[in-house]
């Protein structure tokens, strides 16, 4: 086992330097300088352009930039903003709501699109079935934004259910309505794969000895069939993590909430090459570590993935 | 366990006679049995999708719906003869409900909202037919590379194909979009160009994954050994015999990439607002949601129907050339 996780974390190192380097190279390497674009229609101040270039070091070669960036990733100094803000507060004050907003989507759609998705399988062609897969393309079909522009309208506006917009605090209560619209395009993706997971596995060798020996449906259900099931689904949970907390960006600008997203997009439309960078660097990161944590996870459930190389 | 047996099994004893399905052969010219005629020649693969096809539902309302879409796409006029650019809006009309000839009534800026959601279609569509293309062929040649010689090709594609993962599409769209080459040429074809940067990962793991399944087949091996060269085998016999699962993504990505551009265009950094398109629509009509929401409603339902019967047209291919999936 300790080999495996060896095994995986190496894979991973590869996809974190490339992914950082790639990010680096689009915001600080293509045509078209950062510092100057800064200054927008304004006359470019060499003096305060030469000192923020050699304050981001973008005075040095690409390599020898790039490398300082990775050395300050390590020792969490990342510096400051354009603004004058140290861009690590910056980061430790939206990630915990991203994180938080993420987390209440990822429970949202495993636990509503595992128990639909294995009742629809269950009972397959039924009048349920058919309706829960209906109803989960239609979802799949509309936009995030559409669905959170709608949702806001009626559930938080006209019948004042949940809050349509989120304080600053960004409680878990102001969270549920975002939540559940950054969820619920997965919800779908959760549903149908328990679902024909599900169906796969009911005609499976093991089910048919597990009911000949006279086990309890209930029992079958939840150890046998549920189980197995749950493999390719924890797949797919674990590597939404990493897209949800980086695909938060249009739920967090409809509901105003003060989030990696928002501020990422900030960033971005401000020129602000080092937040941006810093930003999708601590989500590359998520993303290597939720993959990483689904294989361990993985290897948990399924043995059988462990001992082969 | 036969039905027959089941019966005596079980008591009722029904006996039923044991039917012959062979002719006693004195009584049969042996000439006959050869004149068997087949009512249909063997199907292919892909006749028996169509075979299938023809009779879902699911795929009879997508296919309509997407030759609807593509008739508006080419002949807008046909639908509308108003002029929705925002020169021709009288603001006198703004936010004004449906009247006659203007049945969806007009936006904050007194525009036609029919003529706009007709006009809107083209360039969304466009970019996710452009997009898909784009995606299908670079990423099919990575893919089908990394699938057919394996090793070390393999190894190094499949670690760039990973960075490319962890970038979710619209995060390094974003990113790419704001950069000064792409802020000061910003249209439909630069964002067909990041999208297909940033989407081409899903269509190489597919083709991969589909090309090392027919790599090893008897056909590929004949092929190989009658002395056809590497590169002539993967392309005549290996990928022609790997392009359902492909088709199927890229229908469905097709849609994906159309809530891409919109979604692009709703966060203003998409196509510049002075191009008609859906995501720009959806974008200012957010202003006026809670006095005026129909401005918002319709675009957003072209968008949906139109992502929605990509997505359904997909999931129809699917299940159609899916023999293992059409048995359940």
């Amino acid at each position: 086992m300790a080999w495996y996780i060896l095994r995986r974390f190496l894979q991973l190192v590869p996809v974190f330097l490339g992914a950082t380097l790639l990010v680096y190279f689009l915001v600080f390497s293509l045509p078209g300088d950062p510092i100057v674009a800064l200054f927008g229609d304004k006359p470019v101040n060499e003096a305060v352009a030469a000192q923020l270039r050699a304050q981001y070091n973008l005075d040095q070669p690409f390599w020898i930039q790039y490398l300082l960036y990775l050395k300050s990733i390590f020792t969490f100094d990342l510096g400051l903003d354009f603004t004058g803000r140290e861009i690590a507060t910056v980061l430790g004050e939206v990630f915990p709501v991203t994180a938080r907003l993420a987390v209440m989507a990822l429970i949202f759609e495993a636990v509503f699109g595992i128990v639909f998705g294995l009742i629809a399988g269950l009972r397959k062609g039924k009048l349920f079935d058919a309706t829960v897969l209906v109803a989960s393309l239609i979802v799949i079909g509309i936009p995030i934004f559409v669905l959170g522009f709608l949702l806001q309208f009626f559930i938080g506006v006209q019948l004042g259910w949940a809050k349509p917009t989120v304080s600053s605090a960004a409680t878990v209560q102001d969270l549920i309505l975002p939540a559940m619209v950054l969820g619920l395009g997965s919800f779908a993706y959760v549903l149908r794969l328990t679902r024909t997971s599900v169906i796969e596995n009911m005609s499976a060798d093991y089910v048919r000895t597990a009911t000949a020996k006279g086990l309890s449906r209930g029992r079958v259900v939840r150890v046998h069939i549920l189980r197995n099931s749950l493999i390719p689904v924890v797949t797919f949970l674990g590597a939404d993590l990493g897209s949800l907390m980086g695909g938060a960006i249009v739920t967090e600008g409809i509901f105003n909430v003060p989030g990696v997203g928002n501020r990422l997009y900030r960033a971005v439309t401000s020129g602000e090459g080092p937040t941006v960078v810093s930003i999708v660097t601590v989500l590359v990161l998520i993303y290597c570590v939720s993959n990483l944590l689904v294989d361990l996870l993985y290897a948990w459930l399924d043995p059988r993935i462990r001992y082969d190389s | 366990m036969t039905p027959e047996n089941n019966a005596t099994v079980r008591g009722t004893a029904v006996r039923r006679p044991i039917e012959h399905f062979v002719a006693d052969f004195e009584e049969t010219p042996l000439h006959a049995t050869d004149k068997v005629k087949e009512d249909h020649v063997p199907l292919s693969l892909w006749g028996e999708a169509w075979r299938n096809l023809r009779k879902q539902p699911l795929f009879l309302i997508s296919a309509f719906l997407i030759f609807v879409v593509i008739v508006v796409c080419l002949f807008p006029g046909l639908f509308s003869q108003i002029d929705p650019t925002s020169e021709a809006c009288q603001l006198a009309n703004s936010d004004g409900g449906p009247a006659g000839g203007h049945p969806l009534g007009y936006t904050q800026q007194g525009c036609d909202v029919f003529a706009r959601v007709i006009y809107g279609t083209r360039s969304s569509v466009t970019v996710g037919l452009f997009t898909t293309i784009g995606v299908v062929i670079f990423g099919g040649i990575m893919g089908a590379l990394a699938g057919y010689y394996g090793g070390w090709v393999d190894a190094v594609l499949a670690r760039i194909n990973d960075i490319f993962f962890a970038l979710p599409l619209i995060l390094g769209a974003i990113v790419l979009m704001q950069l000064p080459v792409f802020r000061t040429n910003r249209n439909v074809w630069s964002l067909v160009l990041i999208l297909i940067i940033f989407g081409w990962p899903q269509i190489a793991r597919i083709t991969r994954g589909a090309v090392i399944e027919v790599r090893n087949a008897d056909f590929v091996t004949a092929a190989r050994s009658l002395g056809v060269s590497r590169f002539r085998s993967l392309m005549r016999h290996v990928l022609p015999n790997s392009l359902a699962p492909i088709i199927v993504v890229a229908t469905i990505s097709l849609g994906t990439f159309i809530v891409a551009e919109s979604t692009l265009s709703f966060l203003g950094i998409g196509l510049p607002p002075s191009v008609m398109s859906w995501g720009n629509d959806i974008q200012s009509a957010q202003a006026s949601l809670r006095s005026n929401p129909m401005p918002l409603i319709y675009p957003a339902i072209a968008l949906s129907i139109t992502v929605l019967s990509f997505i359904m047209l997909g999931d129809a291919l699917r299940d159609a050339l899916d023999p293992k999936a059409r048995k359940r």
